[in-house]
């Protein structure tokens, strides 16, 4: 707030004498142990996972640009990105079928929702892969055994790869649905309101107002499933899905170097979920827009009582 | 001095309401209501709380659907399509084209918060009336101007007091050029120094010839700024008149009592 004509805050023109705090702490000789103790122990762990001779330094290096191995990565990062798109646009649209005022839309979605998150990914990721034996062929034509316009076989269609897409993104749709929806939920219902009454029509108010709001409940929880997807590819070998593990795995059994693999393909992940990360908190603050404006006005306001204290 | 015969022919009313009644769930909230708004006059409501004021102006841009009664806006019934002896339901796109002419400014503001107040007032145009952005933001500059707030278009509505948020809000609905504006209870939460500038800009809006309907506690407005005073209690409208009149001498019980209360 501003003050009132004529008051100051410089003390020295008031003619008040300047009080430097220059305080001294007291000693902490128990947070000085606890860091040496843990610092040593980490020094410590490094050099015996350094020295050890049996985890191959050396192949780790070689392999950790070989081709088969960045071919797998590519196919990791696809299969994340494609699958977390697809399962977005599956969740919004899961989202908006639960909180539509149709009872069989609403009955879909929770059906959809109930089914893929009450059973294994595991299960669905090789149910997909085996789907031509529950129907060999697809097409497009007359429903209920009508006639066939184009027609596909099975096998055909499903390589490991799409059989790998299937499973992740309708999976993670599932939980995306859940995620939007507590989204979507938590804008101000007065929102849509004043979007309604400026004569916006619905597809209107969810794009301009409700969603962007949404967005800000809806970044943290997807940045988590984003990472934690980056992973969870990792089951595709279980069908064979020529990503990061599976081409690991291939190696492994060609030059029994298993755990070094394993490393490789750790350090690959790890690398993935940084940089996950890192974007994550940009994304975050974007859509932060209009909220962040309020946290710094407290922050500005509560200045007087943070100083020194922090 | 004779003047032509059609000259002394009323203008019909900017708002028609008849006979409006409306329920939620087993409880009736309006039971039978008719009011007139003429053309560039201000009607204000009161009435203690729950008697049914946000409702009745709710009903007037269908945020709320009625039960049975008519309203009308500018000639146009809201809602329906009269079609024969039957009524029909209008589509989606008719009910938004209805609404376009209609502004509403509500207790709580409801900016968009994602958006800076210049933003704010752009964004009904934009989207609904598809007018080009740069158009937009020199009449939206405009506007703000009119509320007074022209240096603070790129604030987004957390960095403004509450009274600058309503003044925004009123921009925001302003942009849209409607025929009628709703406000309900516009200043109720804001903070008591910041009531006076909300209420000046609605002066102007008024002075200015804007048809309004004003759901309110201040009794200073109604009575200088009102054509229309009407005490709304229990769903139905129990008195009405010329502000002066009704302020300085109420007819009935419940209306003295009510002012009792709040002046
Ligand atoms: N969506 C709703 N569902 C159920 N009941 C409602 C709904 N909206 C309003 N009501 C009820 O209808 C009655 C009238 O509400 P309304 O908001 O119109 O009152 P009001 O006159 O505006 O009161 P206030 O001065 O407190 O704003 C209240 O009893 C309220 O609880
Ligand atoms: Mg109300």
């Amino acid at each position: 707030m501003t003050g009132a004509p004529g008051a100051t805050r410089n003390s020295e023109a008031a003619g008040e004498p300047h009080l430097p705090i220059d305080a001294v702490r007291p000693p902490r000789p128990g947070r000085w142990i606890a860091a040496a103790v843990a610092l040593f122990a980490m020094v410590w762990l490094l050099y015996t996972i350094i020295v050890n001779e049996n985890l191959h330094w050396d192949v780790i290096v070689e392999y950790l640009t070989d081709g088969r191995i960045l071919g797998g990565l590519w196919v990791t990062i696809q299969l994340t990105v494609l699958s977390m798109v697809i399962g977005l646009a599956l969740g919004i649209l899961a989202a908006v079928m639960q909180l539509s005022g149709s009872p069989v839309l609403r009955g879909a979605s929770a059906l959809y929702t109930w089914f893929f998150r009450g059973t294994p990914l595991l299960v669905q990721l090789i149910f997909w892969f085996n789907i031509g034996l529950v129907f060999p062929s697809f097409g497009i034509g007359v429903p209920f055994d009508g006639p066939k316009l184009v027609e596909w076989q099975a096998n055909e269609l499903i390589t490991p790869f799409t059989a790998a897409l299937l499973g992740l993104a309708i999976n993670e749709g599932a939980y995306m649905a859940e995620i939007v929806r507590a989204g979507i939920r938590s804008v101000d219902p007065g929102q849509r309101e004043a979007a309604e009454a400026l004569g916006m029509t619905h597809r209107q108010v969810l794009r301009r107002v409700v969603l962007p709001q949404a967005m800000r409940v809806i970044i943290p929880p997807t940045g988590n499933q984003f990472i934690s997807m980056l992973k969870t590819t990792s089951m595709v070998s279980v069908i064979a899905g020529a990503e990061l593990l599976t081409v690991s795995q291939r190696i492994y059994l060609g030059n029994f170097e298993v755990i070094a693999m394993l490393i490789v393909a750790s350090i690959w992940y790890i690398v993935l979920t940084t940089i996950a990360s890192v974007g994550q908190h940009f994304i975050e603050r974007r859509f932060e827009r209009g909220h962040d404006a309020l946290r710094t006005k407290v922050r500005r306001n509560l200045r007087p009582f943070g100083k020194g204290s922090v | 001095m004779a003047l032509p015969a059609f000259e002394t022919v009323p203008a019909p009313p900017m708002v028609r309401i008849r006979s409006v009644r409306k329920c939620f769930g087993s409880v009736e909230v309006l039971k039978g209501i008719s009011l007139d708004v003429p053309v560039g006059g201000v009607v204000c409501v009161v009435g203690p709380s729950g008697s049914g004021k946000s409702t009745l102006l709710r009903c007037v841009n269908r945020l709320e659907t009625v039960d049975s009664g008519r309203i009308w806006v500018d000639g146009d019934l809201i809602g329906y399509a009269e079609r024969g002896e039957r009524l029909h339901h209008l589509r989606p796109a008719q009910l938004c084209a209805q609404r376009q002419d209609i502004g509403m400014v509500f207790q709580r503001f409801h900016l968009f918060p994602h958006r800076t107040a210049l933003e704010n007032v752009m964004e009904g145009p934009v989207v609904v009336k598809g007018v080009p952005r740069d158009v937009a933001r020199k009449r939206a500059m405009e506007l703000l101007e009119r509320v007074d707030l022209a240096g603070r278009a790129g604030h987004y509505p957390a960095q403004l007091s509450g009274g600058q948020q309503q003044r925004v809000a009123i921009a925001r609905s302003l942009a849209m050029d409607p025929k009628l504006m709703l406000f309900d209870e516009p200043t109720s939460a804001l903070d008591p120094e910041l009531v006076q500038e909300v209420l000046a800009v609605m002066r102007d809006l008024a002075a200015s010839g804007m048809t309004m309907m004003v759901v309110t506690h201040e009794m200073g407005f109604a009575r200088e700024v009102g054509d229309n005073l009407v005490f709304i209690d229990g769903g139905v409208i129990v008195e009405q008149g010329n502000p002066r009149d009704v302020l300085a001498n109420p007819r009935h019980e419940r209306f003295r009592a009510f002012l009792g209360q709040v002046l």
